[in-house]
């Protein structure tokens, strides 16, 4: 049959069978020549970003028994997660070479990898449910990968939260199932059109809140920032970004495919959820003064601008482009941060960054352009993003919306220039530890998000509009 | 490539070229950077020469697609009003290239650094496109920070720092209001020529008051105007003179032109309700300004305290070109030309008392004015210049200056005439606080701090004599620059309305 051609998911398949492939090679490989795994990941991921974009201009289709879609949006994720990954490679250069369990370490990012993609392309909440767990449970084990004890302790966190809303997502599976006579998206979407509506709301409700657990948004939210500062920084950079990308595009699958239909208007709960998540992050963004527990509320702020995109959705031909290029650019300029965070790894508290400038001129330069970035400061690519996703909004009435979004971002410039403040003032505190690799990727990732912003027009046409 | 794009991004160029020689020796970089500048300033005056505006009512137009879905693009071209910015700009650099002769500190990054804010300024002045505009804002604000501080004196780190944030707070300011003009517009664009156009927010009370509200803080942050203006002088007294001189003479016309270009034309009916309120802080400005220069001892923050004077006259000026009630139109088109007349009047100046002020600096190591007397009679070139500029800035006929002044007030008195008295005090404090400057400096006893005061260098001389004369050429015979200006500010006269 031709929708069970397996080529339409080479990439997925590359991530995969790297996964194993690495897993054997590990177990066989003397320690001083493990990062063989780790090149054979970065050629996975660089097959697949080659595939995706050989097959980018292909139909939309659905495959295998119309359960995975691959379209633009499952394109756009895979692009999105493969350079994260490639990106947190290249962060993990110093950190992981020669360690204990380095392959480990390698498999477990590239599996996490995959179900952040399949989450995002699913279009069966069967299949939805495996995405969630292979998206979680390489994250436990990352969380907890140093074996120190803050790191146990972000583990065991986030295990028994998302362990509760994992089941409260099957819950929400069977729930929908009953009510709508189906898993599968476009037979649940003429199925739930007049199913009882306490039934689909506890439903829809239950399988949403599995998926804001993933995306790290309110009310979800509260393993961020322990996670972010438990586990180690380059975990963190990957659990506060790949994991997201799958989550906001599911979110936006779910409600746009098999809620569509139904009475409720559901993308005014998103809305309600993006306003309260980009505030709550806010303002407890404020008055942190620990790097990392700063940059995890900053990631649960910027979950709720994306949120907005696809509130958006149905009412503007912008909405899910826009996210689509806010994702890619959330991702860039939110790895790019951790990357001077893991550069530095002495550094933990605002503090520290004092007089940065005097010794690591250029780094200190990365980090304003990418927290400048992340702020939305033209013409970063963050800043076309929020643009584009504040207009789709604003197309779709959502004007209310807007203007939240709008005092948010005036005053989530606040907490940034906390952390730009000090690197520019006053003398050095002491001589910092440097690591070469993350230096080198934060260098990359400022000019990428520069030069992606320059490239909007270019992106948005590849992405859809 | 459009001749004004290539205006526009020589200077860029040239600064990545000097970046990637290897080893070269700071003569030849200093000579590049001048014959760089020197080539711009001659582009330039091509482009007056040629000037003919097309329908638009811009010359040299370029619209190429950027980001199509949200209509922002590669828009630019000069009118009336810019034009003339374009050309002070050129010859601003050029005066600073030549007069950075004496700077040793890595004269490379310094040439590089000062290539990439003239391609920022130019940029700005000819952008037709919202995001653009922005873009080239915001890149001037980060090259002055570096300007500050890294060739600045004893506390630059901190004052480039207040520079920046304050700055960018404003810029961000600035943009929400971009954004607001931008959705309120259907369909959305960001092509201010567009946006002019459709006048988006005509008859939207409240949502355009706010935007207006958020554009003005932004511009007048960066004029500045009362009560935003505290971030001046302390990055007057720390930047280095030519980096003063471009701060002043360039980067405080972004926000007065910010005002022509876009709050005016853009929003014509909410500029008409809250006219009197820009009038108000006009002269505020100007009579506050005036009188904390007059109390300062230090030459170089009474010169940045006069900047918030003159950038006064300008905000009076477009204030009164919004009251229509009691004035024609012919008087408020004269308000417009005083105010664009006054920036590049302003720009010649004050560039040239902040090139003297380094000199001052230079020689004695300090500017405190008490420390100093008589310099008249051992460096007579000096004396003569600062002289001259001086009676320029303080609006004596024959100068720029008058011109500008005389226009603003007989353009603003039929519409704000208590106003316009009250501003009229500013001139008498600028006149005194000049003249008992030069007392100080000038007059008396011989007095220096470090000993004997040499007269100007040849490179002194030559960057700054030209910007004294220029300003004499436009007292002078100032309708070359006037008929350039004049359709641009009857235009826009006529969409303000009345």
């Amino acid at each position: 049959m031709m929708d069970e051609n397996p080529l339409a998911l080479l990439p997925e398949i590359l991530l995969a069978g790297a996964a194993v492939l690495g897993l054997l090679l590990g177990s066989y490989l003397p320690k001083h020549r493990q990062w063989l795994v780790r090149l054979l990941a970065a050629l996975a991921c660089g097959a697949g970003l080659v595939v995706t974009a050989s097959a980018w201009s292909g139909e939309p289709m659905a495959v295998f028994g119309e359960t995975y879609v691959v379209d633009v949006a499952t394109n756009a994720t895979r692009v999105a997660v493969l350079l994260s990954v490639l990106l947190v490679l290249g962060l993990a250069g110093d950190s992981i070479r020669g360690a204990m369990r380095e392959s480990e370490f390698v498999v477990l990012l590239l599996l996490a990898g995959l179900g952040s993609v399949l989450l995002a392309g699913s279009s069966d909440l069967m299949l939805l449910a495996a995405g969630y767990l292979l998206a979680s449970i390489p994250l436990y084990a990352l969380a907890g990968f140093a074996k120190d004890s803050p790191g146990t302790e972000a583990a065991l966190k986030f295990y028994l939260m998302g362990a509760l809303l994992g089941v409260t997502m099957l819950a929400g599976l069977v729930v929908l199932f009953g009510v709508g006579g189906g898993t599968e998206y476009t037979a649940l979407s003429s199925g739930l059109a007049d199913a009882p509506v306490a039934g689909l709301a506890v439903g829809a409700i239950a399988v949403l809140a599995g998926l804001l657990f993933k995306a790290g948004a309110v009310p979800a939210h509260f393993w961020v920032p322990d996670v972010t500062e438990g586990a180690k920084p380059v975990v963190a950079a990957f659990i506060t970004t790949v994991p997201k990308i799958g989550a906001v595009v599911a979110i936006y699958r779910f409600v746009a495919v098999p809620l569509g239909q139904t009475r409720v208007d559901w993308a005014l709960l998103v809305a309600i959820i993006a306003a309260v998540t980009m505030t709550l992050g806010n303002l407890a963004a404020f008055f942190q003064d620990n790097v990392r527990r700063l940059l995890a509320y900053s990631t649960i702020s910027q979950v709720g601008y994306l949120l907005v995109g696809v509130a958006a959705d149905g009412r503007s031909e912008l909405a899910l482009p826009s996210v689509l290029l806010y994702l890619g650019g959330y991702a860039v300029t939110n790895l790019g941060a951790f990357a001077v965070v893991c550069a530095l790894p002495r550094a933990t508290v605002l503090a520290d960054y004092r007089g940065l400038i005097r010794r690591h001129r250029w780094l200190t330069l990365s980090l304003v352009v990418l927290l400048l970035g992340l702020v939305g400061t033209p013409p970063t690519v963050v800043f076309a993003g929020k643009l584009t996703v504040f207009t789709a909004a604003f197309d779709a009435d959502l004007v209310w919306l807007v203007v939240v979004a709008a005092i948010n971002t005036v005053i989530s410039v606040f907490y940034y220039l906390r952390w730009i403040g000090p690197a520019f003032r006053g003398e050095e505190s002491a001589a910092p530890e440097i690591s070469r690799w993350a230096m080198r990727t934060a260098y990359a990732t400022a000019a990428v998000s520069v030069l992606l912003g320059l490239l909007t027009g270019p992106l948005l046409a590849v992405l859809g509009t | 490539m459009n001749v004004l794009s290539i205006v526009v991004f020589l200077p860029v160029a040239v600064a990545v070229a000097l970046l990637a020689l290897p080893r070269v020796s700071d003569r030849v970089v200093r000579s590049i950077w001048i014959a760089a500048s020197a080539l711009d300033l001659v582009l330039v005056v091509a482009l007056w020469i040629g000037y003919r505006p097309g329908e638009s009512g811009f010359a040299y137009e370029v619209d190429r697609r950027w980001i199509p879905s949200v209509d922002s693009g590669y828009h630019v071209g000069v009118d009336g009003l810019s034009l003339p910015l374009v050309a002070l700009t050129t010859v601003l650099f050029l005066a600073c290239a030549i007069y950075s002769a004496r700077e040793t500190r890595r004269v490379r990054s310094y040439a590089a650094l000062f290539l990439f804010l003239e391609t920022v300024c130019l940029g700005l002045f000819v952008s037709l496109d919202l995001i653009l505009f922005f873009v080239f804002f915001d890149l001037s604000i980060v090259g002055m920070y570096f300007v500050i501080a890294g060739w600045g004196h004893r506390d630059a780190a901190r004052a480039a720092l207040k520079f920046f944030l304050y700055t960018f707070l404003g810029s961000l300011a600035l943009l929400l209001g971009f954004i607001g003009l931008y959705l309120a517009a259907v369909p959305h664009t960001f092509d201010i020529v567009e946006l002019i156009r459709q006048d988006p927010l005509a008859g939207k009370g409240t949502i355009a008051a706010l935007v207006l509200a958020a554009l003005a803080l932004g511009l007048a942050i960066k004029t500045p105007t009362i009560p935003f203006h505290t971030w001046l002088p302390p990055a007057h007294t720390e930047a280095p003179a030519a980096g003063s001189a471009i701060l002043a003479g360039v980067l405080l016309k972004m926000g007065t032109y910010g005002f022509v270009r876009i709050a005016m034309p853009a929003l014509p009916d909410t500029w008409r309700s809250y006219a009197m309120v820009f009038v108000v802080i006009g002269v505020v400005s100007v009579v506050y300004g005036a009188l904390v220069a007059l109390a300062q001892r230090d030459f170089k923050r009474m010169i940045a305290y006069t900047s918030v004077n003159h950038m006064g006259y300008v905000i009076l000026a477009v204030g009164a070109a919004g009251v229509i009630s009691s004035s024609d139109a012919q008087a408020r088109a004269l308000a417009v030309t005083g105010a664009v007349t006054q920036m590049v009047s302003h720009g010649l100046i004050t560039g040239a008392l902040f090139l003297l002020a380094g000199v001052l600096y230079e020689r004695g190591g300090t500017y405190e004015m008490d420390r100093y007397g008589g310099l008249a009679a051992q460096a007579p070139r000096f004396a003569g210049l600062t002289g001259l500029a001086a009676f320029a800035s303080l609006g004596l006929p024959g100068f720029s200056g008058f011109i500008a002044e005389f226009q603003i007030f007989t353009g603003s008195l039929g519409s704000a005439p208590v106003s316009t008295a009250v501003a009229f005090l500013g001139i008498l404090i600028t006149a005194a606080l000049f003249l008992r400057a030069l007392q100080q400096l000038l007059m008396g006893s011989f007095r220096s701090p470090n000993g004997p005061f040499r007269d100007l260098t040849a490179p002194e001389a030559t960057s700054i004599a030209p910007l004294i004369v220029l300003a004499i050429v436009i007292g002078l015979f100032p309708r070359f620059l006037l008929d350039l200006i004049e359709p641009a500010s009857r235009v826009l006269t006529s969409i303000l309305g009345g």
